[in-house]
């Protein structure tokens, strides 16, 4: 029987909201958790934003973000129950035997201190060991975990060094006081693809060669599937389902379980080849008062009826050739054709018809609708500004279009507020929708929506195209999504585009060495994964 | 060293306080000059003749171009020659000499009290934010922010002064005091000040400080069973200089103001008074001049904060 | 309907007075503005509710007729400041580029000389009168106006639905009056507030001096200015002009903290 470190009995925690302008309201965000965690092993807790899975790893350290409350239960670390134990006694147990890595290192290191410092203070003020010692220690932590220049890396300032180096310094202090439980809070969640892989790997090493106990906190399964024995689905501050990761991979027994392992498996039939109706000519751009492209010679186009997806990490300019597209940024070189004809390069100049024919929707639904306008005037002004739509006409092809986005009746006299994150995006495809457009850029439109909202926003868009025939220019960094919708691929990096054929020619090998990094930086549903990835890479992240 | 980014961004500021200061100064003298009003049938009213208006013109040379005037003045400024006065033909530098180092020595008395006890009370309101001692500091501060200065003056005069005559009711000082006299003097003075200040001092370091708090470090901090007191000295402190030093130096921009008043209130012999006195009397020159002077403190003031504010940040000081 | 809190309430309510005051000062004034009815400094009485002041003017007619013009200057001081500097702001904010760059640095520059300070100046040289002092507080005052709605308009303009207005082809007025204005409106409501205490504060403040409103035309601070000299003898009849300009401050603090906690920013729906 190995040692159990953690034990969490009927967990409940409660949290007082604050609606403005009136009274407070106790809601509970945990209920009935029990859960109990073994020596040396890791357990993954899974869910949506809004699930508790933060709230519940917290506890056990026996905190409470704002206003969050443990009101019910035991946490027992090491057989003790730490919710017992007053400030005094939490204060000797955090930094000691439980400690934490949060998702955002950035924000949590101190900026005006040291890396050192701020990595070696816990085992310094609880005592553990000299100076020296502690010092040592962090050096090997930061050696085992392939930081560059263990020696020297802590002798910088926090905004010194990447963002992917920084969540390594985290975990090296978080395993420096050598405690018996770590939690990790969406440790890579924050990191580019291609670095993610690298952290990840860096800590599941980290987690072996201590022998901790570890909470891996995430909304990603495929993420979480790489590094836990055990994984424990969480919807709405309660336990869906728990198993070892295999059960949960390979024989999810709920449906919800079933839906996270199986997102995005949407397929779509390949498409006869088609006209062009949009193409960018040898576009480059740079940002006024700058003097570097941030776009050089890209040229890629568009077929009647397809889906282009351009795909590339953050800083690879994917999202200023939408900005091109649109006229918001003119080139400085290069054109943008339209059915054969160019495009007048900068937004006022284009005619209302150009306009209507390029539609655009934002990854963020929230800040894309104006609050205070109501879903019938936010999906009737395309009507009224390019067809001249008024009054009952438009009211009618406003819920005609809100029934294609399989949004009933009720909806049109309400605000954005009063929608959920799936329906505001489906508002804005009828907002796009509405203008009749040949062409719809669609900007990182799921990466801000749970995986299965997000499936069903995909199917929405594919479904519209077969009715329709809308070009779609998908931007995204989702490999998983390109997959499911592209006809075509283009890749991106630092501005170029590195590949781009149809969607087999892309994902076919032979790659180039970005591609391959690209691709096989996305994890995947699989076990040892990750292992195989490490072992069979050409080329290092950019964020290292 | 010299290339450092922070020497280089601190000498930025500094030039662009300077450049700042020289359109002050243009400000200052288009804004007595250029404005539709004849300064010359200011002075002398509606009833002048002709004759006089022309000599006056003549005399406040009014007959030369602005801008050649605005060099005259400024020049004569940048060698210490504030100009004379209208009305009594004084040497403005010389009677503001010793008016100024009495308004210094008030606000700096002011400043002395008011700041420690700002940052005191403002941290206090912090570690205790959402109860009462919270709540009866922010109570406080709504009542001074909402009342002027000559009101708070008048308050402390009537029951302090008047009432239980404690210190007297009007600020007279001369040559041949000691310190501790002129303190007794300045009393009430110095306590309607300190009382101005404090409340937006006070409000704006409870805010600076909370805003601290927040930062994701201090709760790593916590996480790492740390003391509060520690968090507060190692962890929050440092990071809270620059928001701080930035409340207490806009504040001790706004006594500049608050000066003037209570110099009247309190018939106290300081620049305040002077430049109020001659607002009234049409006095164009001492009234630029002393324009001109309390701009500048107000302007190094800021230009202080913003110098802290940039010596105090890692990013700055540590570059990549 | 949300319940507004007492505080609120008492702040409206003393506020709604104040105004009403001013307005029929003509009904409610015992006496005449001034007229001499009675002794110097006259304490409280049945006859006189506030009693007389430095030459035997009824104190309370007075502190109504007062009122008048204070609240006259401050709200025509702010109507002014708020016009003259929301409409820059968002122009500034929409517009960009080196209007933006001219307005703002001009700001800066007013903004680098204290208020009273340069007010000083000016009217040193300037006629004073009720238009003026106006004149003069309005536009040193807009410079505030102009940084808050400039910098609330540009946190909205670089928002996605501006951009996709923008981008549907619509024009700058549309923009500003359709998707820019609706959203920047709590906040300026509740900064009205706050300027028309300023300009409360500073026009007593600039009539204690003796530049503001001139006699025999009455105002807050100068019936503090007055009555000054009484203090000294234990009169207070210069106190009560004094609190009532801070009861009027404090009644609209307590409304605009109200209308600012109840600003949802760009979260809020209907409500808002």
């Amino acid at each position: 029987m190995a040692e159990t470190v953690l034990e969490i009995r009927g967990l409940k925690i409660e949290a007082t909201t604050y609606p403005p302008g009136e009274p407070p309201v106790d809601i509970v965000i945990v209920e009935d958790i029990s859960l109990s965690l073994e020596k040396g092993k890791v357990m993954g807790l899974i869910g949506e934003s809004g699930a508790g899975k933060s709230t519940i790893g917290l506890s056990a350290m026996a905190y409470g973000r704002g206003g969050v409350r443990i009101t019910g239960g035991e946490v027992l670390l090491n057989g003790r129950d730490i919710l017992k134990s007053g400030a005094r006694g939490l204060r000797g147990l955090r930094g000691r035997e439980v400690t934490y890595v949060a998702q955002s290192a950035a924000a949590a290191f101190n900026p005006a201190k040291k890396l050192m410092e701020q990595v070696i203070e816990a085992t310094l003020k609880h005592g553990l060991c000299s100076r020296s010692e502690a010092e040592a220690r962090a050096v090997a932590l930061f050696g085992k975990l392939g930081l560059p220049d263990p020696e020297r890396i802590g002798n910088r300032y926090p905004h010194q060094v990447s963002g992917g180096q920084l969540q390594r310094v985290m975990t090296a202090m978080a395993l420096c006081p050598e405690p018996s439980l770590v939690i990790f809070d969406e440790p890579t969640t924050a990191l580019d693809v291609t670095t993610q892989i690298d952290v990840l790997a860096a800590i599941k090493d980290a987690i072996h060669a201590t022998g901790v106990a570890a909470l891996y906190i995430t909304h990603d399964l495929a993420v979480v599937a790489q590094v836990s024995d055990e994984i424990r689905v969480l919807r709405g501050g309660q336990t869906v389902e728990h198993g070892t990761t295999r059960e949960i991979i390979e024989a999810p027994r709920q449906d919800y379980t079933r839906a996270l392992v199986s997102v995005r498996s949407i397929e779509h039939q390949p498409k006869p080849p088609a006209d062009p109706v949009l193409a960018a000519d040898g576009i480059s751009a740079r940002y006024r008062g700058t003097r570097f492209d941030v776009l050089s010679e890209v040229s890629v186009d568009i077929a009647a009826g397809h889906t282009l997806a351009i795909v590339g990490e953050s800083g690879s300019g994917k999202s200023t050739l939408a900005r091109v597209i649109t006229g918001l940024l003119p080139p400085h070189s290069g054109e943008i054709r339209f059915n054969g004809r160019a495009l007048r390069p900068s937004l006022p100049e284009r005619s209302k018809t150009d306009l209507r024919e390029l539609q655009m929707i934002y990854q963020m639904a929230d800040v894309a609708m104006n609050p205070r306008q109501t879903v019938g005037t936010i999906i009737g002004r395309p009507l009224e500004f390019y067809f001249g739509l008024k009054g009952e006409a438009r009211r009618k092809r406003v819920q005609d279009l809100l029934d294609q986005i399989e949004m009933g009746k009720g909806y049109i006299d309400r605000y954005p507020a009063e929608l959920s994150g799936g329906q505001k995006q489906r508002v804005c495809i009828a907002r796009a929708l509405a203008a009749d457009p040949s062409v719809i850029i669609c900007d990182e439109v799921t990466s801000a929506l749970d995986p299965l909202v997000a499936d069903g926003i995909l199917k929405l868009l594919l479904d519209l195209q077969a009715q329709q025939g809308v070009s779609y220019l998908f931007i995204t960094h989702d490999l998983a999504t390109v997959k499911a919708i592209a006809d075509s691929i283009a890749v991106m990096y630092r501005g170029r585009v590195v590949r781009y054929g149809t969607k087999d020619q892309v994902l076919a090998p032979p790659f180039d060495d970005y591609t391959d990094l690209l691709l096989s930086s996305v994890p995947e549903m699989k076990l040892g994964w990750l292992e195989n990835v490490i072992a069979n890479r050409k080329m290092e992240s950019a964020g290292n | 060293m010299l290339r450092h980014p922070v020497l280089i961004l601190v000498a930025q500021r500094i030039a662009l306080g300077i450049l700042l200061l020289l359109a002050v100064s243009a400000l200052i003298f288009a804004g007595t000059q250029l404005l539709p009003g004849d300064v010359a049938q200011a002075i002398l009213g509606q009833s002048a003749t002709p004759t006089a208006l022309a000599n006056l013109r003549a005399q406040l040379g009014l007959d030369d171009p602005a801008y050649i005037r605005y060099f005259n003045w400024l020049w004569g400024i940048l060698h210490g020659d504030l100009g004379t006065a209208l009305t009594n033909g004084q040497d403005i530098a010389t009677s503001l000499g010793k008016r100024f180092g009495n308004t210094i020595f008030l606000a700096f008395w002011a400043a002395i009290i008011a700041v420690p006890t700002a940052i005191i009370l403002g941290l206090v309101a912090a570690r205790y934010a959402g109860r009462w001692p919270d709540k009866l500091i922010s109570g406080i501060t709504l009542a001074t922010i909402s009342l002027p200065e000559f009101v708070v003056g008048y308050i402390a005069m009537y029951f302090l002064a008047v009432k239980w005559r404690l210190f007297p009711s009007v600020s007279m000082v001369f040559d041949g005091m000691s310190v501790g006299e002129r303190l007794h003097a300045i009393a009430l003075p110095i306590l309607v000040l300190v009382l101005v200040v404090l409340a937006h001092m006070m409000r704006m370091t409870r805010a600076a400080i909370l805003n601290v708090m927040q930062s994701a470090y201090i709760e790593t901090a916590e996480l790492k069973g740390l003391r509060p007191a520690n968090i507060i000295v190692r962890h929050a402190f440092p990071n809270a200089i620059a928001p701080v030093v930035n409340v207490v130096m806009l504040n001790l921009a706004y006594l500049v103001v608050g000066v003037v008043v209570v110099e009247v209130v309190f018939v106290y012999p300081g620049m305040g008074q002077y430049l109020v006195d001659h607002v009234a009397k049409r006095d164009v020159p001492v009234v630029q001049a002393c324009g001109l002077i309390f701009a500048a403190v107000y302007i190094g003031l800021n230009i202080l904060a913003d110098v802290i504010s940039i010596l105090a940040n890692p990013r700055l000081r540590h570059p990549k | 309907m949300t319940r507004i809190p007492f505080s609120a309430l008492l702040g409206i309510a003393a506020t709604a007075l104040f105004f009403l005051s001013a307005i029929f000062a003509d009904l409610i004034a015992p006496y005449g503005m001034a007229e001499i009815v009675g002794g110097v400094w006259e304490p409280m009485s049945a006859k006189h509710w506030l009693g007389t002041d430095a030459i035997g003017r009824d104190l309370l007619s007075r502190i109504i007729f007062g009122g008048r013009t204070t609240i006259y200057v401050a709200t025509m001081a702010t109507i002014l400041s708020f016009t003259l500097g929301s409409v820059l702001g968002f122009t500034a904010a929409t517009i960009g580029g080196w209007v933006d760059q001219l307005l703002s640095r001009g700001v800066d520059l007013l903004m680098a000389i204290p208020s009273l300070i340069l007010a000083l100046v000016v009217l040193s040289v300037m006629p004073v009168t009720l238009t003026m002092l106006i004149l003069v507080m309005g536009i040193l005052d807009s410079t505030r106006v102009f940084r808050l709605s400039r910098a609330v308009a540009v946190d909205i303009a670089v928002m996605d639905f501006v951009e996709a207005a923008r981008l549907r082809g619509e024009g700058t007025r549309w923009i500003i009056f359709r998707e820019i204005l609706p959203n920047a409106l709590s906040p300026l409501v509740a900064e009205l507030g706050l300027r028309f205490i300023f300009a409360v504060l500073f026009i007593s403040t600039l009539s204690f001096l003796g530049l503001g409103v001139q006699p025999p035309l009455a105002d807050w601070g100068g019936i503090v200015k007055e009555n000054k000299e009484g203090l000294v003898y234990g009169v207070a009849a210069a106190l009560v002009p004094a609190i009532t300009i801070a009861v009027l401050a404090i009644s609209v603090n307590l409304v605009a903290d109200w209308v600012l906690n109840r600003t949802t920013s760009l979260k809020g729906g209907r409500g808002g």
